[in-house]
């Protein structure tokens, strides 16, 4: 009788609120909603950051910049490029999400925020902190916003000299006793599962040991005690599809609803086949950190474009070893920057703090990506 | 045969069978696939020839008492054929074998790529046909012969059995594409065999100071046997210095790979390429 009465309760105050919610929205509610104009309300240093990131999410750029106390130490288009850079990368085609404000200290005429900004890419979650200070000038509270000049390639001719390599397949001509072109041959060298709290994961590493270049994608049958098939999947994004020759990627493959306990054994299928490719571009990682403190355990470094190419998207991948080189970790990161050459860029991809301890070394390969084809 | 084509022949036997008459047939014991033939007949009054065998029929009105003639190229799938007349009870077989002459090879080799030096790492079938696609199956002495440029060829003959003849060979220790030829009849079909260097053998680099970096550049890489490893294969440059590490994967261009990497007193570089090992220097400046 009492579990009846609670669950109406619950239910009616759930009515009662969808109801407040849609007749008084909040206003950044309604704006992050898609509807609804943008409020300028500048009472309180919060109060002008979200209206600084409603103009963000709408990409109502100009609103945005002329809203800033410091517009005048940059353009409208510098201010763009800054939020989207000037050559086409996954910032590109992604809008804020959200933006966190994590107050640092206030005054009566100035506040610090720590902002973190949250897009919505193709692959995910970008997220990009900065420190943003707001002042009040003539009663009104406006946003400082700490103005990162993007990098600009100046106009130049690059020489290059690159490695290619195309394929003719087997066509209607070749009489039938003729082979098809090789699929290039690839080796599991590494492979490791292990349990999470998400779920089971398999990771490892693949080596080209051809001589040409392959697209690849490895797939994982669990297997229950009993020899019988439990899941498949593939390892999508988390492996750097194109391999030249004798290079190595590791992988990464999520079982969301399983437990290693289940788990009898593990059916690995890499996948080879040949593809056009170039060698470039060659990007150097330069500076890269290991921290394994509890707290912050992170891969940092930066990565420079040492060929004439834009790359576009970067991805990053690190495959983290024991003392012993055995296999503990995999992460992957996202660079929101397009690689100008000679430009670095910085990323951070985070460790679990759990494993950070076991971790001596690391290795980390870079697989990029060019608009209008793949490198 | 298609099972059609058997109710067919069964059909036709049966009802041949049923109109006995004092008449039959004189057939040829065996000919060969597409050779002209002849069957005799007897008796008096018409009738009707029919020839069944597999993937073929033939059907020929005659005049009793004569003999049939079958031009060239008339029957041509090698096989067991049955000969029978209409109204009469008598059948005869004829055998058709494939053509003496080859007039077609298919060649399988395999694989089409392959590293240098691998025992029994090439092999290649061999299926004789005659010009009518029938399989040749009297023994043939087939030339298998595998050479790559500048390098020894190896030669084997194998005799055919059952119409095929197969062989597995060495990949040369000397890289480039191997002809992969196969003779018999006087045909020739080649297949070319890619054999490429294996992996890279003691890859040695050395350091310069560049500048406010340092130039790393490997001596040409070359596989064990000594072929140049190809352009393209990527070389593994890590640069180790005060907890921090920097990485270069550079392809080979014209058999070497160079980098800078930041010059660091006491940094340990190396080098590597897929999972081997090269050089180590630690860089003093």
């Amino acid at each position: 009788m009492g579990g009846r009465f609670l669950a109406l309760l619950l239910f009616a105050a759930t009515i009662v609120l969808i109801a407040i919610g849609t007749i008084w929205p909040l206003p950044e509610a309604t704006v992050y909603a898609g509807s609804g104009g943008l409020s300028s309300n500048s009472s309180t240093p919060q109060a002008a950051l979200r209206s600084f990131g409603e103009a963000l999410h709408s990409q109502a750029w100009g609103k945005a910049y002329f809203s800033l106390a410091n517009r005048a130490q940059f353009t409208l288009p510098q201010f763009m490029a800054d939020m989207m850079g000037y050559y086409p990368n996954l910032r590109t085609y992604s809008g804020l999400d959200t933006l966190e404000m994590l107050p640092v200290h206030a005054t009566d005429t100035d506040a610090e925020y720590q902002v973190k900004m949250h897009w919505a890419t193709v692959v995910g979650d970008a997220v990009e902190t900065r420190d943003v200070h707001v002042v009040k000038n003539d009663g009104r509270w406006e946003v400082n916003w700490p103005f990162t000049k993007e990098q600009v390639v100046p106009p130049q001719v690059i020489p290059v000299n690159y490695l290619r390599w195309d394929v003719i397949y087997r066509g209607a001509g070749d009489d039938w006793g003729a082979a098809d072109v090789e699929s290039p041959h690839v080796k599991i060298i590494d492979m490791h599962p292990v349990q999470r709290a998400e779920g089971t994961f398999i990771m490892g590493e693949l080596l080209n040991e051809d001589v040409e270049p392959a697209y690849v994608s490895v797939s994982a049958t669990l297997l229950n005690k009993s020899q019988q098939p439990i899941a498949t999947e593939g390892s999508f994004d988390k492996i750097s599809h194109l391999l030249l020759p004798k290079q190595v990627t590791p992988f990464f493959i999520k079982f969301a609803d399983v437990n290693l306990s289940q788990v009898g054994g593990v059916r690995m299928t890499p996948f080879s086949t040949l593809i056009p490719a170039s060698a470039d571009p060659v990007i150097e990682i330069q500076d890269e950190k290991l921290d394994t403190s509890a707290a912050t355990s992170s891969l940092s470094g930066q990565l420079v474009n040492q060929s004439g190419q834009i790359a576009n998207v970067a991805h990053v991948l690190g495959t983290f070893y024991d003392q012993n080189g055995n296999l503990v970790w995999v992460a992957d990161q996202y660079v929101d920057h397009a690689l100008l050459p000679q430009t670095p860029v910085a990323f951070n991809m985070h460790i679990p703090e759990d494993l950070a301890h076991k971790i001596a070394s690391q290795r980390t390969v870079i697989s990029t990506y060019i608009m209008g084809g793949t490198a | 045969m298609s099972p059609v084509r058997a109710l067919v022949a069964v059909t036709l036997v049966s009802a041949a069978l049923q109109l006995a008459a004092q008449s039959g047939l004189t057939v040829p014991k065996a000919i060969e696939a597409g050779s002209a033939f002849s069957v005799q007949s007897s008796g008096s009054g018409q009738g009707t020839v029919y020839i069944v065998g597999p993937e073929q029929v033939l059907k020929r009105d005659v005049q009793l008492g004569s003999t049939i003639n079958f031009e060239a190229g008339s029957l041509y799938n090698a096989g067991h054929y049955l000969v029978f007349l209409s109204g009469s009870a008598d059948t005869a077989t004829l055998d058709v074998l494939p053509a003496g002459k080859i007039a077609d090879v298919s060649f399988l080799a395999r694989p089409s790529r392959l590293p240098v030096g691998l025992r029994e790492g090439i092999t290649g079938a061999v299926y004789v046909f005659d010009s009518y696609e029938n399989l040749v199956t009297k023994p043939e002495t087939v030339a298998f012969e595998l050479s790559t440029p500048g390098g020894a060829a190896q030669n084997r003959n194998i005799t055919t059995r059952d119409g095929a003849a197969w062989i597995a060979m060495d990949s040369s220790p000397k890289e480039g594409a191997a002809q992969f030829v196969a003779r018999v009849g006087g045909i020739s079909t080649t297949r070319i065999i890619g054999q490429v260097p294996g992996d890279p053998c003691g890859i040695q680099m050395t350091a310069k100071p560049s500048g406010p970096k340092v130039a790393l550049e490997t001596a040409p890489v070359r596989d064990c046997s000594g072929n140049a490893v190809p352009d393209g294969t990527v070389i593994t440059f890590t640069e180790n210095y005060n907890g921090a590490q920097t990485t270069v994967d550079v392809p080979l261009k014209r058999g070497v790979a160079k980098v800078e990497m930041p010059a660091v007193p006491g940094a340990t570089i190396t080098v590597a390429s897929g999972v081997v090992l090269g050089n180590q220097i630690r860089w003093g400046r």
